[in-house]
């Protein structure tokens, strides 16, 4: 869907930022080619808003080399933030204004040509459903609505690089799979996107790459399916119709775990095709009888609990 | 980008005037606190407190100019609170990432408020003008009487504007600017200083706004103007160019401390 160049759109070293004696930012490191979507995976007060901030020129940081579309956000600001378009967690329209003139407003401060601009904020309305909302008062909308107007405020300048903060936080599921699909749009007509997000699922569905930061630190960073790699493997759980099966079963399996009650055993796979099909040919050999079989291959939830030693949902104090 | 300074402060005023016609209450509230103590000091104090300027003389002509600074410090409020709450809701985070002129945005709103704060200042003169007001100015006598409240306008919007953006709420923001609001009563303009005590007689005639409001009696009524011309411009400037550091430096500190 997306075609990667060797050019970076986004580059951090050893980019560190603290409030007071909180280490916020503790030494990251990210290159991020150019039309690649990039997920900064991590639970509430892991850094990842403040590191959006620093990225987007909006604060600065308090070490550490960051390039973005080629420029240094320290010494090229503008530069940067011609080149950029950011939307947060927290909508960012004017409230009292009306959607399209908060769309106009935006043109406006492009520099559009009025008649372009126009031209502009109308195909923007359209393509965000936002049509017959337009003249009505930002206060008016929906949740779901308001971020669509901040996304589309976001893109009336065209920008090379979109940073979105926790894009679908707080959306309901039909609203986030609209977001989703805006993303993908964004990403095929090769815009770079950084997206922070708190949900694995997310991450996976969009995300070339992801990284996930934790207290600050980035713990691990590869596409998906590498970082679903760095479990040790999946598991199949084999369920029998009497103990009698489990226990021979239990004899000659490779278990991960064992449950007398439900008559279950979690057995070691890497995932593959062959171990499963030598698993199946054992217990045919032995006649044992398995009333259900299924696979459980880790998801990004396992790969985060491996990696940091705690779930995902945990809440920590808010950055 | 400073080559497009002007074409973004015209854009966040055109945004200042949205507001504004979508939402009067702010500038019909900046004029009802003014009109309010007009009508209640010309009708109901008046009686009394005229006496004390001696026979013959109006208190309602005396009265106009403490009630135009307050209706510029009305303004202030309303210019405070917009600022404030452009500092904590989104779209000047927005605007910060943005490659537009910084110093566009506090123009812009700048100049959008001293426009709304002029527009009180003519309403409530006509108010006044209804209630016999009788200025004896001259064309040029007016002239510069609408040049000094442009002036003081601006003057008090910057320092209104780096009030609002320095507040942690819009509470603060508002209450901030209360001592622009009645800074007035403890002046010359409700009654002259002579009739108070000492001390806070001493404190009336040197603060300000009894520079300005002499000006503006001088200008208007035409009783001597003295010295205060000259110091209450000079208090403006300050105050101004105070303002201005003020806000500019507010508006460009990291926005997370």
């Amino acid at each position: 869907m997306s075609t990667t160049t060797l050019r970076s759109a986004i580059v951090a070293a050893g980019l560190r930022k603290s409030y007071g004696k909180k280490v916020v930012l503790d030494g990251i490191n990210l290159d991020i080619p150019e039309g690649t979507i990039f997920a900064l995976l991590g639970p509430n007060g892991a850094g990842k808003t403040t590191a959006v901030q620093v990225l987007s020129t909006y604060i600065s940081a308090d070490a550490g080399e960051v390039r973005v579309a080629g420029h240094d956000v320290a010494r090229e600001p503008d530069a940067v933030r011609a080149a950029i378009g950011v939307t947060g967690q927290f909508s960012a329209v004017d409230k009292l204004l009306s959607g399209e003139e908060n769309l106009l407003l935006m043109a406006d401060l492009h520099h559009l040509p009025r008649r372009e601009g126009r031209a502009r904020v109308a195909e923007l309305l359209k393509q965000f459903e936002l049509e017959e909302a337009g003249p009505k008062m930002a206060t008016t909308y929906s949740g779901g609505m308001r971020r669509r107007l901040d996304l589309a405020m976001t893109l009336v300048g065209d920008p090379q690089i979109i940073f979105l903060d926790e894009p679908t936080t707080g959306l309901d599921p039909r609203s986030r799979r609209t977001m989703w699909q805006i993303i993908r749009d964004l990403a095929a007509r090769g815009v770079t996107i950084f997206l922070t997000t708190q949900y694995l699922e997310e991450a996976d569905q969009l995300a070339d790459r992801i990284a996930v930061l934790d207290q600050g630190r980035l713990v691990a960073e590869g596409t998906a399916d590498e970082l679903k790699r760095q479990i040790p493997g999946g598991h199949i759980r084999l369920q029998f119709a009497d103990p009698a099966g489990l226990s021979t079963a239990a004899r000659i399996l490779d278990l991960v775990s064992r449950d007398d009650d439900a008559l279950t055993l979690n057995v070691r796979t890497d995932g593959g095709v062959e171990p499963l099909r030598a698993v199946l040919e054992r217990l045919r050999i032995e006649s044992i009888e398995v009333e259900t079989l299924t696979v459980h291959t880790p998801d990004l939830d396992d790969v985060f609990f491996a990696l940091t030693g705690h779930p995902v949902a945990e809440k920590e104090s808010a950055s | 980008m400073s080559t497009y300074a002007l074409t973004d402060a015209t854009t966040m005023l055109r945004r200042d005037f949205h507001h504004l016609r979508r939402y009067p209450l702010m500038t019909i509230s900046g004029i009802g606190t003014p009109t309010i103590m007009l009508l209640l000091f010309t009708f109901v104090f008046g009686g009394a407190m005229g006496s004390s300027l001696g026979s013959g003389a109006s208190y309602v002509n005396y009265l106009v100019p403490g009630i135009l600074l307050m209706t510029i410090g009305s303004g202030c409020a309303a210019t405070a609170i917009g600022a404030n709450m452009d500092m904590t809701e989104g779209v000047v985070a927005r605007f910060r990432i943005m490659a537009i002129s910084r110093a566009s945005v506090l123009t812009g709103r700048a100049v959008g408020s001293v426009i709304r704060t002029l527009l009180s200042v003519v309403l409530v003169i006509g108010v006044a003008l209804l209630i016999g007001f009788r200025p004896t100015a001259g064309p040029l006598q007016w002239l510069a009487a609408f040049g000094f409240i442009v002036l003081l306008s601006l003057a008090m919007t910057w320092l209104a504007l780096a009030m609002g953006m320095a507040a942690k709420s819009v509470a603060g923001a508002n209450s901030s600017t209360l001592l622009l609001q009645f800074g007035p009563f403890i002046s010359s303009g409700f009654v002259p200083p002579d009739t108070m005590p000492a001390g806070v007689r001493w404190f009336a005639e040197y603060q300000p706004f009894t520079s300005m409001i002499e000006t503006l009696r001088g200008l208007l009524l035409g009783t001597p103007l003295g010295t205060s011309p000259i110091v209450a411009t000079a208090w403006c400037v300050v105050i101004a160019l105070g303002g201005y550091l003020w806000a500019r430096t507010a508006y460009n500190r990291d926005p997370i401390r």
